[in-house]
């Protein structure tokens, strides 16, 4: 594919759609979980305003370089996972900066993030930071095991790594979708899906009620803006992965949008009726059911 | 009633022992090397706090306090019996969430300490350590009498009287306890006060550090971290 430079500002409007949407659809789906637990919940602009009141904190302390970039890797994360996969299909100016091996690159950035706040939490020097991150990589290894082999399953069956083909293969009526031509791979990856959203029954990791809140326990102010940030980036980057391969992708923003908050509602819904797994038991959990439906989609491909 | 706070603690001469681990010692580290170790000095900093300035144009700050106070942060940290009446605020019959309150379990991330109920000695310094990990702006608000004057506890050997000589504190919720509709409405003052921009406590503690040091100092008799441990 070859570049232009009016991609850039094309795809920093994609970036500004899904830090709105993203921050808008969190809180909508927190004020959901807390209707369900029957509670009002927070307003819906509420996050707009911890963002604003976070960058507006006075002091600030540092621990180090390393920690200084721990927020800006996990951002650039979600950011990179954004700008190098095709939001919405046929569309000149939301492509971004797709070309034909973006599906790999996608898995990398996935897990760039975490690997990025592992050595930014480390860095502050507390311990359960340290044990929050060493928890989060495992965990998160075991989750997205299924998804790897669904890929490679979703690879084989359409003989491309470039997202903007699998997606081109699934137009044209919802039993093209990969939902109904692969269903094994697709719940494999859903597996996944659940797995790395951090929601519950697989948040122990980042759960303010658990050893207090995990890798970001001393990060405030800024540092703690930019992982707000990526952290409503991220799910929607994410989704819009599994949207593409899975879900034959969007069209348009409107369906866009749908498909994305219908997708975000999996976790949420499975979120709400569970309880908390603890770390070896989500391990456990993913390596006996996720793992073998992997490999049986790699088999049946 | 007689005060008993100016005398409280004060005429106590007693010296702690630092304890043996915070002592400076010299330590041979496994390939032969030797080390001086001095904990209180290489696990801290000593910077002592600083003035923040308010941000140069009036509306920019209106609109900061505007989100401050519509995002209040608390730390969970309870120390009395008034962490019991804290505790409904996250429930359906009262709801504090959507008023933008929440609770963060690290006082990296908080904006808010409630000191909820009387405070021992001993709590005073877990309480002292916290707000100065705290990020500024920052707001301290008492509960219930026992943080006004002592309350019930205004002649106990072991507890302060007034939290005010010892943290800036932006606000008082009377009540002995204050049940949970007077903490949503002290929520609701505590907003209207920073919206005005009369909560400035963090500064106020930087101003006046020595003040509450030499407070602090005199009833922590086993004071054993570094004067401003952030």
């Amino acid at each position: 594919m070859t570049f232009e430079w009016i991609q850039v500002p094309y795809a920093l409007a994609t970036l500004f759609i899904i830090l709105n949407y993203g921050l808008l659809m969190t809180a909508v789906v927190q004020k959901l979980a807390a209707r369900v637990g029957g509670r009002p919940g927070i307003p819906v602009w509420q996050n707009y305003i911890d963002l604003v009141k976070n960058f507006a904190l006075r002091s600030k302390i540092s621990h180090g370089v390393m920690y200084y970039l721990g927020p800006v890797f996990r951002l650039s994360g979600g950011i990179g996972l954004i700008f190098f996969v095709p939001t919405i299909y046929g569309s000149t100016w939301a492509q971004n900066f797709s070309f034909a091996g973006d599906l790999i690159l996608a898995l990398y950035f996935i897990f760039f993030g975490t690997l990025g706040m592992a050595l930014g939490a480390g860095e502050s020097g507390h311990p359960h930071s340290a044990i929050g991150v060493s928890r989060g990589l495992a965990q998160v290894t075991a989750a997205e095991l299924p998804m790897a082999l669904a890929v490679y399953a979703i690879a084989i069956q359409y003989q491309t790594l470039s997202i903007t083909e699998i997606v081109a293969a699934q137009q044209g009526g919802l039993f093209n979708w990969t939902l109904f031509t692969n269903p094994i791979a697709v719940a494999a990856a859903m597996f996944a899906y659940v797995g790395t959203t951090m929601r519950s029954p697989f948040d122990v990791v980042i759960a303010p009620q658990e050893i207090p809140i995990g890798p970001p326990t001393e990060y405030h102010s800024a540092y703690l803006a930019l992982m707000q940030t990526n952290r409503v980036i991220f799910p929607i980057a994410k989704t819009i992965i599994y949207m593409n391969i899975f879900f034959g992708g969007a069209t348009n923003w409107a369906e866009f949008a749908i498909k994305v908050f219908l997708l975000y509602m999996i976790p949420a819904v499975i979120g709400v009726v569970h309880p908390r797994f603890r770390v070896e038991q989500s391990i456990r959990f993913f390596l006996k059911w996720g793992l073998p439906v992997g490999v049986l989609a790699i088999l049946m491909v | 009633m007689k005060d008993v706070d100016d005398k409280f603690l004060k005429n106590i001469d007693k010296e702690f022992p630092l304890r043996e681990e915070l002592r400076p010692r010299t330590v041979t580290t496994p390939d032969g090397q030797e080390i001086e170790i001095e904990p209180l000095k290489d696990y801290f900093c000593e910077a002592a706090p600083k003035v923040h300035p308010k941000a140069y144009i009036p509306i920019v700050e209106n609109f900061y306090n505007w989100a401050r106070a519509n995002s209040l942060w608390i730390l969970g940290f309870g120390t009395g019996c008034g962490a019991i009446e804290m505790r409904p605020l996250m429930t359906p019959r009262f709801d504090a969430y959507r008023y933008g309150i929440q609770w963060r379990p690290t006082p990296r991330q908080a904006n808010l300490l409630m000191i909820s109920g009387y405070l021992s000695v001993k709590t005073l310094k877990r309480a002292v350590r916290a707000y100065e990990q705290m990020q500024g702006p920052k707001y301290v608000v008492g509960l219930g009498s026992c943080t006004i004057n002592g309350g019930m506890y205004w002649d106990s050997y072991n507890t302060i009287k007034k939290l005010d000589q010892y943290l800036p504190v932006d606000l008082y919720i009377a009540g002995c306890m204050p049940r949970p509709e007077a903490l949503l409405a002290g929520f609701m003052d505590l907003k209207k006060l920073i919206k005005a921009g009369k909560c400035e406590g963090a500064n106020k503690y930087a101003e006046n550090f020595a003040f509450y040091k030499e407070n602090q100092k005199s009833v922590i008799k086993d004071w054993d971290m570094p004067d401003y441990n952030w």
